[in-house]
């Protein structure tokens, strides 16, 4: 008996070493397809990816409560350590904005005005949908959220995604209850701009770091530090005059934006449906695809 | 006969055990932490697991497991598919073809043969993901990220020796 299992051994060992040197082998030949197949068929990745990450949705969900709740109190102690200044900050902001509201209130009234001695066709009605981000891609190498309303809550690709602040991203890929918002600061990200005070035109460009790069802007363009950038509505992806950021820096090679979103403080965004069609309208690409 | 299901289900946990771990590493790597500073950059948690695990059970968490585990974050991270199964299995097999070289040697060399494999981990996945979108990707954000998953190390390294002893050597 003994005998025997060893004789098995003598021949099993090798043959293991071999399948296993095989199987090595297999699955980077795997990895490499799948790259491959991610570049070919879009739609077929992007539909194991939605299905997958429905799977983990859930997960996800509850796992990122606590990690808020963490943040959210170590958040409570920085409050209450800069309560002094804080305050004396707000106050002064408070009386910049009731300034604001004032000008505000007479250029809507002025506005409402206006377009009825114009008779102006009021724009299509916009609709909200406020989701939790569940996950962050951490990305150094993609700049992606997952959040947890997906086409159950009326989130369509393509889609714009704002905060309070500014625009966040563009609604990516969605799910059956989650969506992947692809920011603006990634990579495969390019966003039609305008400069708020000029008129400008340039494209947004994000390249995965936090400040994404103004390009495709006219020889004549005007651009200085501390300029207002919207978005343009041209494409027809977000309407225009979307808060985006501020111009950083400007240098010959470059122009920097800083964007409105804290990055690091993304925890609820809305999904704003313009009824607009949207460069990535699902039934467009169909065509094209069939 | 009791005994011997019972022991037989504690076997079957011991051994899922390092792929369990792998794949909860991935899950909490996309976890938003709303750390200031940290929005964007999250340390590469399921290398270490990766790492750790080639050196002193490769016999439990083998080579498709480890493919599963980097498919699983490419997709979790919408990172294109196949990155980081293909990162996750090349660190796998460098590090369990030298694993004699580390076993019984002390901590600090088992952090140095890590930097070296998190670095080649992580250039390699800048080149790739570059190739594949076909731009050069802000290298600073990629540099940081290294340094942050090199600087947790350790942390992660001790709860998988805490693991490792209740779980795996026991019986």
């Amino acid at each position: 008996m003994k005998q025997r299992t060893g004789s098995v051994l003598r021949f099993a060992a090798p043959l293991k070493a071999f399948v296993q040197r095989f199987a090595f082998l297999a699955l980077v030949g795997a990895s490499f397809g799948l790259m491959m197949l991610g570049k070919a068929d879009m739609v077929l990745v992007e539909r194991m990816r939605t299905v997958t990450t429905d799977a983990v949705a859930p997960l996800l969900d509850a796992l990122s409560r606590p990690a808020a709740a963490v943040s959210e109190f170590a958040g409570r102690i920085q409050e209450a350590v800069a309560l002094r200044s804080e305050n004396a900050r707000l106050h002064e902001e408070n009386e910049r904005l009731l300034q604001w509201q004032q000008v505000a209130r007479r250029l809507e009234a002025e506005n409402r005005t206006l377009r009825e001695l114009l008779n102006v066709v009021p724009g299509a009605t916009v609709s909200f949908v406020s989701a939790r981000v569940i996950a962050d891609s951490g990305g150094a190498f993609v700049r992606s959220v997952l959040v947890g309303s997906g086409a159950r809550d009326g989130v369509r690709k393509g889609q714009a995604v704002i905060t309070g602040h500014g625009l966040v991203g563009r609604v990516a890929s969605v799910g059956e209850h989650s969506a992947r918002i692809l920011l603006i600061t990634d990579l495969n990200s390019r966003i039609p701009v305008v400069v708020a005070s000029t008129r400008d035109r340039a494209i947004l460009a994000g390249d995965n770091s936090d400040r994404p790069g103004l390009v495709h802007y006219g020889n004549d363009a005007r651009v200085s530090p501390g300029d207002r950038i919207v978005t343009s509505g041209h494409g027809g992806a977000f309407p225009p005059g979307l808060p985006v950021g501020t111009v950083a820096s400007v240098s010959a090679s470059e122009i920097r934006v800083q964007p409105y979103v804290h990055w690091d403080r993304l925890e609820y965004v809305r999904v704003v449906d313009f009824g607009l069609e949207g460069i990535l309208a699902p039934p467009r690409l169909r065509e094209e695809g069939g | 006969m009791h005994v011997s299901v019972w022991h037989r289900l504690d076997g079957v946990a011991r051994r899922l055990l390092p792929f369990a771990t792998t794949i909860l590493l991935v899950v909490l790597s996309v976890v938003p932490l709303h750390l200031p500073g940290l929005g964007s950059v999250a340390p590469a948690l399921a290398l270490m697991g990766v790492y750790y695990w080639a050196i002193f059970r490769p016999d439990f968490l083998p080579a498709p497991a480890v493919f599963a585990a980097g498919l699983f974050q490419d997709v979790l991270s919408g990172m294109p598919l196949g990155v980081n199964a293909l990162a996750f299995l090349v660190a796998y097999e460098i590090v369990s073809a030298q694993r004699r070289f580390f076993l019984g040697k002390s901590f600090m060399v088992m952090w140095w043969g890590f930097m070296l494999i998190a670095a080649g981990a992580t250039a390699g996945t800048w080149l790739l993901v570059s190739g594949l979108s076909g731009a050069f990707l802000s290298p600073r954000p990629v540099v940081f990220q290294f340094l942050l998953t090199l600087a947790l190390f350790p942390c992660l390294t001790w709860l998988f020796i805490r693991a490792q002893r209740v779980l795996l050597q026991q019986g």
